[in-house]
């Protein structure tokens, strides 16, 4: 055994530190000091501060009508104006924050873990059920994301009650589900092909554990760029919508809801009750789109 | 001197990495004479390639020159415009890379890729295209005209090289850069390509900057030889006077890592270099090689060494020069001894054969290919990429299934195609060290669950007991237990293929089959690795099947070898015996094909020809369109079958043995002679 204790020792010199907490602590070094980051995160933190606190924040009552002043251009009062209800436009713009800011995110969380679960399984088993899933995918695929949305939508609604969150949320998610389905697949393609997952199999391991334990955590840096991109998207869908009357909650601010209440308006010089709602959702829009640029950008490096 | 072709002065270069600037050459000087050829050694991370890149002016955007000059036939490089730059590429400068792949362009034929370089220096198009089909001819191509035709991926590997080394000397260049020409090819093919190299640079008079991390092609191509480490030259001088008495000791532990002239694990154990290399653009104070060196002493640590002139222009950048070759060893002198009990099979294929189909066309991957693994022992499996080597492997573990009408036997109980169908215990019994540890370790897990999991799924252990095995798995493959909470992308590549071995022996297995498990590693790590292998091998009684381009690799662990070509087994036999011959036409072949750092001139025999693809294998004897000994229309006709020539000898060859006895003694007396004279 002497002869194992004359190799062990120069061997075991641990030089290397900590090589990935090193270089995670640099990444995220890099982030925080990419001012595309920064910008993104300024422009959808002051939605998300508007949608936590909105009711606090909002000057005005944003549904207490007022037909003595309705239509009335921005001023000291009303930064924004007043809407054809008389009704406060910047309060209604905070307020409304949170309609979206609720619904989005959590349409996108529904349709990354289908999509994950989905890309998982066709990716990793190949054969006979990905070339059906994937058909199947492409199909949907192939018809508006909206159009979709809206038939779902008509057909949830029509059967249980109608203006909740919940069939929107639900509606939404699965849409977004395919496209995420293929990215994570694509990853999960080039995954399966390393040798460690035949090392999984040469202890007879289970397709899930394969799945979930081994190829799952090497692929969640497009799922995660994936993830921001489409609540970009989700926002999009959220408010267009609204805008055709399937809104969350018709009694409560909405953005989409207001353009629309408001848009015939504009020709009759009244700009302001769609100008600013239009503004908002651009603004969340591109600074959501900012973060997914830097965070993918992080990934590609 | 200012007659040299290329001359570097203190150069260092740091590149900048998410944000900081990274050391990477740290001043280093060298010069190339007219028509003279210079190898640059070192193991991966060295600086190589970095340096040949600096002469190009090829530096990656995130590159910054600190300080230095280079000189191209005396005139300043760094200071020169893009324009000039570009010149210099067209007519003096010239570099061939590694894969030859991706130094064509795949959407344009070969013939207007090359004569573009001749248009380029004011050549007529039809002049051109005729002094490209000269070149083609140069570089050994015998039907240029056809070739020019071609795209790229037409082409294989070596083919692709020849034409990438005839653009390159297209324009008949002052300097000539070799970044490692032949470590994507086949040993025979990189024979050949290595021939022509020094062919060519005879009738052209070029200066070469010959890259390699194989000490051995450096000595057979180089007349001087350079020694990176960290990106500082330690040493330098004549190859052979570098090679035969070096100087340093990081040149003296390469060169002591290498498995040479056909040692055995039971002759000799290797010696390996402890420790790693420093990271990118670490501060070294003293002695770079310092921290790894056994004779590092306190004004080692505390001042650099210079470049101490030896005479003869050997010179070593080491305090102790001239006790470089009493470097102590760290690994012991002998390893302990290996018996092979031979008893009953473990492990049988009959027939084995593996078709796959691609794009309609049936591809023969295996054909009949039996063979049995003993226990304790290691057989090795050699032949080119291509021959089907890892198509075996994979059908043993149960990872590709057999066509119908192979069986496979383990302990003489039939064993069934799909590892999945197979009992635990089988499973358990046959492991896997991939080539590639990167690949093989999942990078989001960490040591101990890698190792942890394969002991739970393998043996059911759990919690404390799981806890303690794992342990001593990583004190059994010499991996410090403090790494254990370790991802594989804080490892160096040798940590993480101890990792792989730790879990490939977590189940107690019986075979392990070790698939070109060094071949991603460098020199001196590799050494490290092997002895490990070896030492389980003792230690726990397991078989290996041991796949390997590597013949002095492979000579030096396996005890029985078996040489496949083209999904045939051609030759099978004890390890002496297939070494020392007489030997099948295509083993003969391949084992000249190998350079050696003795230089020694051995029985040269070529390999013309492609490997011809297993779409579309030849009739007869699949070896016959390229056998050195070719005997015949019986080659043609019939395939020869795999015969005892001599007790546990087989031999897939139409000659009889005692022919090949005597002409490959002859051949071999032929060399002797040359040599000799």
């Amino acid at each position: 055994m002497t002869t194992i204790d004359e190799q062990a020792a120069p061997i075991a010199i641990p030089i290397r530190p900590d090589e990935t907490k090193v270089e995670r602590h640099e990444r995220l070094h890099l982030l925080v000091r990419s001012p595309t980051f920064l910008l993104g995160c300024i422009l959808a933190g002051i939605w998300v501060i508007c949608a936590i606190f909105g009711y606090l924040i909002a000057p005005h009552d944003p549904v207490a009508p007022d037909i003595l002043s309705k239509f009335e251009p921005p001023s000291g009062e009303h930064l924004f104006g007043t809407d054809k209800l008389g009704q406060d436009v910047l309060s209604r713009v905070i307020v409304g924050a949170r309609a979206v800011l609720v619904v989005a995110p959590l349409a996108t969380i529904i349709g990354t873990v289908l999509g994950t679960t989905i890309g998982l399984v066709t990716g990793y088993y190949r054969g006979f059920v990905d070339e059906a899933v994937m058909r199947l995918v492409d199909a949907i695929l192939a018809v508006p994301l909206i159009i979709t949305a809206l038939v779902a939508i008509t057909a949830l609604t029509s059967v249980g009650q109608s203006s909740s969150k919940i069939p929107l949320i639900l509606v939404i998610g699965f849409v977004f589900t395919p496209i995420i389905a293929k990215t994570v697949r694509a990853a999960v393609l080039g995954e399966a092909q390393l040798e460690y997952v035949q090392a999984a199999r040469l202890r007879n391991e289970r397709g899930p554990y394969v799945m979930f334990a081994e190829i799952l955590p090497n692929v969640t840096g497009p799922i995660i760029v994936e993830f921001t991109v489409r609540l970009g998207y989700a926002i999009f869908t959220v408010a267009t919508l609204a805008f055709l009357g399937f809104a969350a909650d018709p009694s409560v601010p909405d953005w989409g809801q207001d353009i629309s209440a408001h848009y015939q308006s504009i020709s009759a010089g009244y700009w302001w009750p769609v100008l600013f709602p239009s503004l908002a959702i651009a603004t969340l829009i591109i600074g959501i789109n900012l973060i997914a640029d830097a965070i993918a950008q992080l990934y590609e490096r | 001197m200012n007659d040299a072709a290329i001359q570097l002065q203190d150069l260092e270069i740091a590149y900048r990495v998410r944000g900081v600037d990274r050391r990477v050459l740290r001043g280093v000087s060298f010069e190339i004479g007219q028509g003279e050829s210079y190898g640059l050694v070192g193991e991966s991370g060295c600086g190589k390639t970095t340096a040949a890149f600096a002469i190009m002016r090829y530096l990656p955007r995130n590159a910054k020159t600190l300080n230095g000059s280079i000189r191209l036939n005396g005139e300043d490089m760094l200071g020169m415009s893009g324009a000039h730059v570009r010149r210099l590429h067209a007519t003096t400068l010239s570099m061939v890379y590694q894969n030859p792949a991706s130094a064509l362009n795949p959407s344009i034929r070969v013939g207007p890729q090359l004569t573009e370089v001749f248009q380029l220096l004011g050549v007529e198009k039809d002049e051109a295209l005729h002094q490209s089909e000269a070149m083609l001819h140069k570089v050994q191509i015998s039907d240029p005209t056809r070739v020019m035709r071609r795209y790229p991926h037409q082409l294989s590997g070596g083919m692709q090289q020849r034409v990438v080394i005839a653009m390159a000397l297209a324009k008949n260049p002052t300097l000539l850069i070799l970044d490692e020409p032949t470590t994507g090819l086949d040993a025979t093919v990189e024979a050949e390509v290595l021939d022509l190299i020094a062919a060519l640079r005879q009738e052209f008079g070029t200066s070469v900057l010959f890259i390699s991390h194989n000490l051995a092609v450096i000595a057979k191509m180089c007349e001087r030889v350079g020694v990176l480490y960290a990106g500082r030259l330690v040493e330098q001088g004549p190859a052979q006077e570098v090679f035969h008495d070096p100087r340093h000791p990081y040149t003296v532990g390469l060169l002591r890592s290498i498995p040479r002239g056909g040692v055995r694990k039971d002759e000799a154990a290797l010696d390996t270099i402890p420790g790693f290399l420093p990271r990118l653009g670490a501060t070294l104070p003293g002695c770079v090689f310092e921290p790894r060196c056994g004779l590092a002493k306190e004004i080692c640590r505390e001042q650099e060494p210079d470049l101490i002139p030896l005479g003869n222009g050997h010179a070593s950048r080491c305090h102790f020069h001239d006790r470089a070759q009493d470097l102590p060893r760290v690994a012991p002198a002998r390893l302990p001894a290996t018996h092979v009990p031979k008893g009953k099979p473990l492990l049988e294929v009959v027939n084995g054969s593996k078709t796959f189909k691609q794009e309609g066309q049936e591809l023969q991957a295996l054909v009949d290919v039996s063979v049995v693994v003993r226990p304790g022992e290691v057989l090795g499996l050699v032949g080119e990429s291509g021959s089907g080597k890892t198509t075996l492997a994979r059908l043993l573990l149960g990872l590709t299934s057999p066509d119908e009408g192979a069986t496979l036997f383990m302990d003489g109980e039939e064993l069934a195609g799909k590892v999945e169908k197979r009992s635990k215990e089988q499973v358990r019994s046959l492991q896997i060290v991939f080539q590639n540890p990167d690949g093989a370790l999942n990078r989001r897990h960490s040591v101990r669950r890698i190792v942890g999991r394969a002991l739970y799924k393998l043996l059911g252990l759990k919690g404390r007991s799981k806890e303690a095995r794992a342990t001593e798995l990583a004190e059994s493959v010499r991996f410090d237990q403090a790494l254990l909470g370790a991802k594989p992308a804080q490892l160096s590549g040798g940590l993480k293929q101890r990792v792989a071995i730790a879990r490939a022996f977590a189940g107690d297995p019986r075979i392990v089959l070790c698939d070109e498990p060094t071949s991603a590693l460098d020199v001196s790590v590799q050494a490290a690795i092997l002895n490990l292998l070896v030492e389980l091998q003792t230690q726990k009684g397991v078989s290996y099947v041991f796949i390997s381009h590597d013949l002095g690799v492979v000579r030096y662990i396996s005890d029985r070898i078996a040489v496949m070509y083209l999904g045939r087994l051609q030759e099978v036999g004890d390890a002496a015996t297939v070494f020392g011959g007489p030997h099948h036409p295509y083993t003969e072949a391949l084992l000249s094909a190998v350079p050696t750092l003795e230089g020694e001139e051995r029985t040269r025999i070529r390999l013309e020809g492609e490997i011809p693809s297993a779409a579309n294998p030849p009739s007869g004897c699949v070896f016959h369109t390229r056998c050195p000994r070719f005997l015949g229309e019986i080659c043609v006709q019939e395939e020869p079958p795999l015969a005892e020539v001599e007790p546990g000898h087989l031999m897939r060859c139409h000659i009889p043995v005692e022919d090949l006895r005597r002409l490959q003694a002859e051949a071999s007396r032929a060399a002797q002679a040359k040599t000799t004279t």
